[in-house]
């Protein structure tokens, strides 16, 4: 019995672990989705007493490697009394931190914002939530779609790392084949093969999306 | 609200308007009284302030004194003095229809939506009733084939003939003209132009920023020179552009001279 016939019988154990993947990425994507748009909407024209402590917060999460933020939610976050389990605490912390890099990404082309079509929009009546949820919004994630794209592979790939904090997924499952069974190159080239199938289903659609903006002149393609 | 106006029937009425950008006076003690039906057109060199004017009757930019009534009601303070909530505001604001030279399509929105969009979405309006409405303006402005077009495919000329029909779309008071055509080439000046004709003939109340002086002359009921701030003569078309009172103004026409097709 060859080490991919082992693989083969263990199947279960990588489907259970692929589908695992897939619903902490979603969920955390989605999370840290509206958390970039909410940071976004809330640094829109307040004050410097609110944006300043976001601004810091946004900052201090991208200089954290994400596997000490995961340590901190499951394993620091008990000490203040709350309790979050390993899978909870690992979408949690992908949400936050992923929900970070979207809102500096949303930031960045918010800067270059022509001010023209906000004056439009003061000049019709616009007030700020519908002004942001109707014009500004849709725009900036036409615009930073390429971008966005790449901050979810990055996301997707952050994902393993909850193997160190107990999530069973996609790594953990190969984790525990190649020790169970000592095929450890076997084990790694299928979860390669999973999380590739996820990126490249991933381009495939962002890149749909962009037959959307392209109508509208967004982009170049 | 406020009821302390001087003059009932007028589109605008402002008073004594002042504004300084850091230290330089860009308008100062301005009185205009626009009345509804009247179109009134604004001229003056750059820097003179004629565009911080217009902006300042939607509250684009806020004066430092003086006073804006839209239709009666103030725009941007209380008669006491508190500044307007931005809901209050932006209902005065819904009153004026402005159209900018840039034009500021929202790029995302195809011609329709663009049009819909503040009757839906600020007005209320339901979608049909905004899109009736959206359909006949359209209409009016010659962009009916292009319902489903959206900016980036459009010229200038049928961007500014949208942006037109979207600033009707609200139904307002008066409408404002922020040198509507001096982004366009030559070419395509003639067909916005006609556009605003047309409004002119149809009794709108326009307020208007421009450099084309035959066309200021054919449609305006009154023109109005600005220079560093300060109104230095106003007057129906007819004196305006052959008596002038003030060297400045006859200096200006001389070197307007050339009359554009209008």
């Amino acid at each position: 019995m060859s080490n991919w016939d082992i693989l083969w019988d263990e199947r279960a154990q990588f489907l259970s672990g692929f589908l695992s993947t897939l619903e902490i990425f979603g969920l955390s994507i989605v999370g840290a989705f509206v958390i970039g748009c909410g940071l976004l909407y809330l640094l829109e024209g307040s004050r410097k007493r609110l944006t300043m402590p976001l601004r810091i917060f946004i900052d201090a999460m991208r200089m954290l490697p994400f596997l000490i933020l995961a340590y901190l939610l499951y394993y620091g976050l008990p000490s203040i009394g709350i309790r979050l389990d390993a899978w909870w605490s690992g979408v949690g912390a992908l949400a936050v931190y992923h929900g970070c890099y979207f809102a500096e990404i949303f930031r960045g082309n918010r800067l270059t914002f022509p001010p023209g079509q906000i004056e439009a929009a003061q000049a019709h009546g616009f007030t700020k939530g519908k002004l942001f949820f109707r014009l500004l919004l849709p725009q900036i994630i036409m615009q930073t779609r390429p971008l966005l794209g790449n901050q979810l592979i990055y996301a997707l790939k952050d994902t393993a790392f909850l193997v160190i904090i107990t999530v069973s997924e996609l790594t953990a499952a190969a984790n525990s084949l190649s020790s169970t069974y000592f095929i450890p190159t076997e084990a790694f080239i299928v979860v390669i093969g999973f999380y590739w199938a996820i990126s490249v289903a991933m381009e495939i659609i962002i890149k749909q999306c962009g037959r959307f903006s392209a109508k509208r002149g967004f982009d170049n393609v | 609200m406020s009821e302390a106006n001087t003059s009932e029937t007028a589109a605008v009425s402002i008073h004594h308007l002042s504004k300084s950008f850091d230290d330089v006076e860009v308008l100062r003690d301005v009185e205009l009284e626009v009345k509804t039906g009247e179109v009134v057109t604004i001229i003056g060199s750059s820097g003179s302030g004629k565009s911080t004017l217009l902006r300042c009757i939607n509250w684009l930019e806020k004066p430092d004194r003086g006073s804006i009534h839209i239709a009666g009601q103030r725009i941007g303070v209380h008669e006491d003095g508190r500044p307007m909530p931005v809901r209050e505001l932006a209902k005065v604001r819904a009153q004026t229809g402005m159209v900018f030279q840039g034009f500021n399509l929202w790029p995302h929105l195809n011609v329709l939506h663009n049009v819909t969009e503040a009757p839906i979405h600020v007005q209320g309006k339901s979608k049909r009733e905004a899109e009736e409405l959206a359909t006949a303006l359209l209409e009016k402005v010659g962009m009916s084939q292009k319902h489903d077009s959206y900016p980036n495919t459009l010229s200038g000329g049928q961007k500014q003939r949208v942006a037109i029909a979207r600033a009707l779309a609200m139904q307002p008071e008066v409408m404002l003209f922020d040198e509507p055509t001096s982004a366009l080439d030559p070419e395509l000046v003639g067909e916005v132009l006609a556009v605003i004709k047309d409004l002119s003939a149809e009794g709108y109340t326009m307020v208007m920023v421009t450099h084309e002086m035959a066309f200021a002359r054919a449609v305006s009921d009154q023109v109005v020179f600005l220079e560093k701030g300060l109104i230095i003569e106003r007057a129906d078309p007819e004196t305006f552009f052959t008596t002038p009172k003030t060297d400045r103004v006859r200096k200006f026409l001389e070197n307007h001279d050339t009359p554009s097709s209008a």
